[in-house]
């Protein structure tokens, strides 16, 4: 296991490299560059401004020296965008905020979502099966633009109890409606996959074998059926947990949160390359993490998987 | 009774306080109107600022910023026109190319030193100088100032910049040609001062909250990136005893519909009214909803070079598409926020132009329609051959609406086809600029209040003018204002050819769409270049 | 206990039985007991309503999608309204035009792009995930790293060069939004791949000599449906609204054509503003949709289900 760990945190050196070629060839290509604006910039004033930032370099050299910062001096270079700041600095601020209320919001969908789907399944048709499943559809039936704009009509302007957005060093006040409107978008999915999951093992052999040999009800479920039902959930949650770490655009822009949600999906509209691509690997990085944290689950959860 | 303990009860709270703040909660000087206890005074911003550098700031919000940290040689009043700032006043030499500015003594920085002409030298060599490589370079050489292109370019080194300091109090700056809006420009946030010290010191860094040293009536405290900046009163600020407000606040909404629900909830003293929203606010809240012309306009352009549609060279046909554009329903049913139709290109409210009878505005619709239909069968165009053509904008909600009920228009009354395409914003810039396009949006907002900030958009070779538009008349015109006493006449000739062949189809000119707070006093209404200071804002009590 | 001539009655009868079981395929069998299953046809019902509401539909309106009511534009809070009267049975949109005609042509073009985007990422991931999962080993390895490439590479960068490379059109819609909706399915069905491929009967079936690909097919593919095709019935809804964002960044539907995913996002910006039937058409729709893409799902998953049979 632990040779198995390394070897694959060994292989995501090679995956982060070529993630950041292919995201920098990527973004070269886009039409318009971090200076294209309504009002043109003369040649020559565009010409100091890439001289500046080293853009007037051949493109090999410009990622060279991208990749020499990094390695060298940990040096993600500056905004393009905004700038008396840089890359470092922009995550430095964005990334604990999105991370704050992206993992509450993990918890909360997964602990409501993953009760939700196996209460349902236990009880297949009965009432609360029923109240699962029309959950699960009004969450997914809410998507964020919906749930961001209803979350502060209410809460806000008609019953004045919390405040309409900011962040404010994340107090709870300003914690609540960004973590609702996240939770929902997943809640609804994750009851869905658990629920479907948990009917199909419930039906396979060695739980009925189980039933069979009379053991009670409670422990089939807790000692046997748990973990494989809890295997394809973890498939899906591996992404959903990189998605809403690395905080979500909606949240940001609904509530001013300032997480780096927008600050990725903004350096990608605005092509500030540096922004863009820092966000890209902090994002690679945490997907090779949580797909080897996932890989891990499996084994735990059926012993028969080895590496 | 109870009044007079709770200004006593107020000013023994102020009084572990240092002065200053010693007008707030008593009534306004001038108005003689009675003040609000908290001065505070928080605002929308649609998107965090690209920075508070005077020299490298190129967004408005920014520059808005800008304004209130730092001080220029002058300011505007509420209507747009001169008033000192650390200038007293100002010389010019006959030939009208030296200008001779005298600073105020009393002026200083938040730290405490003296704001010198040596600042403003060291500020506007800053500006030019390619190390920096300021996006707003452009604005000194449109300035006029010696040499100021040749340094940009990388000919002259950077001190042979025509600007001296003659002593601490005096500040000479030399043009390369006379140019009567001079004094205008030194308001632009470009030609705003800088520590020199400090920002030797902290480098890039120095405009953080913790480094900054400015010279305007606030300084900056607090800066959360993508959520809020907070800036408060300045007590070195020269005029610190007149400046009312104490804190100023702007929070990034990114979405204009929440912003406006917090408006409603309280949380903010102004933000932007959604497109097409302002006649229920109008009619809900009276006081607050406000709507007041900008120096903007908007605006559909051909593209008249090799790459676009043949059917574009005959101005017969653009002439067709521009009668047929009924602007009234844009401006009262799409936008319904106060915009003024327009008929051309510059806005009616530019300083100095007078707009002439072109005569598009004599005719009422139905007879433009009907001259539309005509023009457009003389071009060979009609129910068997009808004109198509593909209308690009970038992706946003008000130019979507324009764009339909255009396109919509043209279809009902010429049969003419149109495809609708979005882009995103590079993307559609990037297309525009390399004339890939047949009709595109374009908006153009005035750097300074005269009508060539317009029109020189469509001179033969401005790097702006992407449908590629090309009349020796006009570009002789234009180049005789540069120079000219009196330009308008100039300018309105060029308004007249530019109704006649119709290279752009002007749609409206813009209009600030706000709500803002009916306790908040003396908002610049008549400023259309909408530069505002935040030392001359108040809150009234309620 | 049963006595003798009973017992073999009754081991003729199963193997009489059994001969006809075995006349069947799996998906005679499914197909039976999927339409034994009430919620999954009452959905299909539905879902055919709703079909049948975009085909029969526009013979009904008075307005088409496109036109604008010039006398209601400018007034839609107080004209604009539902209306039986003035031939805008859904009200009318923020410009005046009738969302009636709008809610059809939206629900054809988002059905296509839900059920086609979803079936694009549903087939490509699966094809993926199971010869990774199954082959294992370096190549699994290599197969997922390129996923994990992909999934963090920025979607908004891909669909812009799309855009650029190829062009604005309803294919290349479809190709974004396979591009993007593929990733995750793969993963789920890699790990689904893991698990099967050492159970028992897998084992069994290769110890008596099965082809690889056999096995694949025919032993794992049909153990995986369910858990694919209960992620596939939730990635409708998502093709649906991540097309308004391909839309946005230019890629997608233009003007004055739209799409379920842009209505709602209109209805849902003006909600405050007294116009809610700008949201309210397009949502029940879009929710209709999602719950009968539910019971359908359920409903495939149970009649697949091999141990079922």
């Amino acid at each position: 296991m632990l040779a198995y760990s390394l070897r694959r945190l060994l292989v995501a050196i090679p995956t982060i490299l070529l993630l950041i070629v292919a995201c920098f060839f990527l973004m070269h290509f886009a039409p318009g560059g971090p200076f294209t604006s309504e009002r043109p910039l003369p040649p020559q004033v565009l010409a100091n401004i890439e001289a500046r930032y080293g853009l007037d370099q051949p493109l090999w050299k410009q990622l060279w020296d991208y990749l020499y910062n990094i390695v060298v001096h940990f040096d993600f270079g500056p905004s393009f965008k905004f700038k008396d700041r840089d890359v470092n600095d922009i995550i430095a601020q964005g990334f604990p905020i999105s991370l704050t209320y992206g993992s509450l919001s993990f918890l909360v969908a997964t602990a409501v979502g993953v009760s939700l789907g196996i209460a349902a399944a236990i009880k297949h048709n009965s009432w609360i099966d029923y109240f699962a499943v029309g959950l699960g559809i009004a969450a997914q039936a809410l998507p964020n633009f919906i749930m961001g704009p209803i979350l502060i009509l209410t809460f806000t302007l008609w019953l004045g109890w919390l405040p309409g957005g900011g962040w404010n060093g994340g107090q709870w006040q300003y914690l609540i409606m960004p973590v609702i409107a996240l939770a929902t978008s997943y809640m609804g999915s994750i009851a869905r996959i658990t629920r479907s999951s948990m009917l199909e093992v419930l039906n396979s052999n060695f739980i009925r074998t189980a039933r069979a040999k009379g053991l009670p009800t409670r422990t089939v479920i807790w000692r046997h059926a748990l973990k494989p039902t809890l295997l394809p959930v973890v498939s899906y949650l591996g992404p959903v947990f990189v998605y809403v770490l690395t905080g979500s655009v909606f949240v940001d822009i609904y509530f001013s949160t300032g997480g780096l949600g927008q600050a990725y999906v903004g350096s990608a509209l605005s092509r500030d390359y540096a922004v863009l691509l820092g966000v890209t690997i902090l994002y690679g990085a945490l997907t090779v993490v949580v797909n080897l944290l996932t890989d891990l689950a499996y084994a735990w959860f059926d012993p028969k998987i080895r590496y | 009774m109870n009044k007079i303990i709770r200004t006593s009860l107020a000013g023994l709270l102020s009084s572990t306080l240092i002065t200053g703040a010693a007008i707030a909660a008593g009534t306004h000087p001038q108005t003689g109107e009675a003040l609000a206890d908290d001065q505070t005074f928080t605002y929308r911003v649609l998107d965090e600022h690209s920075s508070v550098d005077p020299q490298v700031v190129e967004d408005t919000d920014g520059a808005d910023i800008v304004r209130d940290l730092f001080e220029g040689l002058m300011n505007q009043d509420e209507n747009g026109n001169l008033v000192p700032g650390v200038a007293t006043g100002f010389t010019v030499n006959d030939a009208k190319d030296v200008y001779t500015f005298t600073l105020r003594d009393d002026a200083k920085w938040s730290n405490g030193d003296p704001v010198t002409a040596g600042d403003f030298v060291y500020a506007w060599k800053r500006a030019v100088n390619p190390e920096l490589s300021s996006p707003y370079a452009w604005f000194m050489e449109l300035m006029s100032i010696e040499n100021a292109a040749a340094i940009i370019a990388g000919e002259k080194p950077v001190d042979e910049l025509g600007v001296k300091a003659i002593d601490d109090k005096t500040l000479e700056v030399r043009l390369s040609a006379p140019l009567p809006y001079f004094p205008q420009m030194t308001t632009h946030s470009t030609t705003f001062p800088a520590p020199q010290k400090v920002i030797e010191e902290f480098g890039d860094a120095w405009t953080k909250p913790e480094n900054i040293v400015s010279n305007g009536a606030y300084v900056l405290t607090e800066h959360l990136p993508q959520e809020r900046s907070v800036r408060e009163r300045n007590e070195m600020y020269w005029d610190n005893d007149n400046t009312i407000l104490d804190k100023v606040v702007a929070l990034v909404i990114n979405d204009e519909n929440v912003a406006l629900t917090r408006y409603l909830a309280g949380e903010l003293d102004r933000t932007d009214i959604p497109a097409g929203q302002y006649p229920r606010m109008k009619q809900e809240h009276p006081d607050e909803a406000i709507s007041y012309p900008r120096l903007c306009n908007y605006y559909y352009t051909f593209n008249l070079s090799d790459s676009g549609p043949e059917a574009f060279k005959n101005p017969n046909v653009r002439q067709a598409l521009s009668l047929a554009v009924d602007r009234a329903i844009i401006t009262e049913k799409v936008m319904a926020g106060g915009q003024p139709e327009a008929y051309t290109f510059a806005p009616e409210a530019t300083a100095g132009f007078t707009t002439p009878e072109v005569e598009m505005t004599s005719m009422s619709q139905p007879e433009r329609d009907e001259l539309a239909k005509e023009l457009l069968a003389e071009a060979g165009y009609g129910p068997d051959n009808p004109l198509s053509f593909e209308l690009v904008y970038n992706t946003s909600e008000a130019h979507k609406k324009v764009a339909v009920a255009v396109s919509q228009m043209w279809k009902q009354k010429l049969g003419v086809q149109v495809e609708l395409a979005n882009m995103e914003w590079k993307v559609f810039l990037e297309e525009r600029g390399n004339q890939n396009f047949d009709l595109a949006r374009g908006a153009w907002c005035g750097d300074y209040n005269e009508a060539s900030t317009f029109l020189d958009l469509l001179q033969s070779d401005s790097g702006y003018n992407d449908g590629k538009y090309n009349n020796a008349r006009v570009d002789e015109l234009l180049a005789e204002a540069k120079t000219s006493d009196d330009a308008a006449p100039l300018y309105t000739e060029v308004e007249r050819i530019i109704a006649q062949e119709a290279p752009v189809i002007p749609v409206y000119h813009y209009a600030g769409v706000f709500m803002i707070d009916s306790d908040l006093g003396n908002w610049p209404v008549n400023n259309v270049e909408q530069n505002w200071y935040s030392k001359n804002l108040y809150k009234l009590a309620e | 206990m049963l006595g003798k001539s009973q017992k073999a009655a009754h081991l003729a009868e199963e193997i009489t039985d059994y001969t006809v079981i075995q006349g069947r395929s799996l998906w005679q069998d499914a197909r039976m007991r999927f339409v034994r299953n009430k919620a999954a046809m009452a959905s299909i019902f539905i879902l055919g309503l709703i079909v049948l509401f975009t085909i029969i539909g526009p013979y009904f309106a008075v307005w088409n999608n496109e036109e604008i009511d010039w006398n209601v534009m400018g007034d839609v809070r107080g004209m604009g309204m539902p209306s039986i009267e003035t031939g805008h049975y859904f009200g009318v949109d923020d410009l005046g035009r009738d969302l009636y005609s709008r809610v059809i042509q939206a629900t054809t073009t988002s059905l296509l792009v839900g059920l086609i985007g979803a079936a694009t990422a549903l087939i490509v991931g699966t094809c993926y995930g199971i010869t990774a999962g199954y082959i294992g080993g370096r190549t699994d390895s290599a197969m997922m790293r390129f996923v994990d490439i992909l999934l963090a590479i920025p979607a908004t960068l891909i669909i812009i060069l799309l855009l650029v490379v190829a062009g604005r059109s309803f294919f290349m819609l479809f190709i974004a939004l396979g591009a993007v909706g593929w990733l995750t399915m793969a993963r789920i069905v890699r790990g689904q791949t893991l698990t099967l491929k050492n159970r028992e009967f897998i084992e069994a079936a290769r110890a008596a000599g099965v082809s690889e690909f056999t096995i694949m097919y025919r032993h794992i593919l049909p153990n995986l449906l369910g858990v694919v095709i209960v992620y596939a019935s939730l990635l409708v809804p998502e093709m649906i609204l991540t097309e308004s964002f391909i839309s946005f960044l230019g890629l997608g539907i233009s003007e004055p054509y739209t799409s379920l995913g842009r209505l709602i996002a209109e209805g849902a910006g003006t909600m405050a503003y007294g116009t809610l039937w700008q949201l309210m058409f397009p949502l029940t729709i879009y929710v209709a949709i999602i719950i009968t893409m539910f019971f359908i799902g359920d409903g495939l998953r149970d009649a697949l289900d091999p141990k079922d049979r």
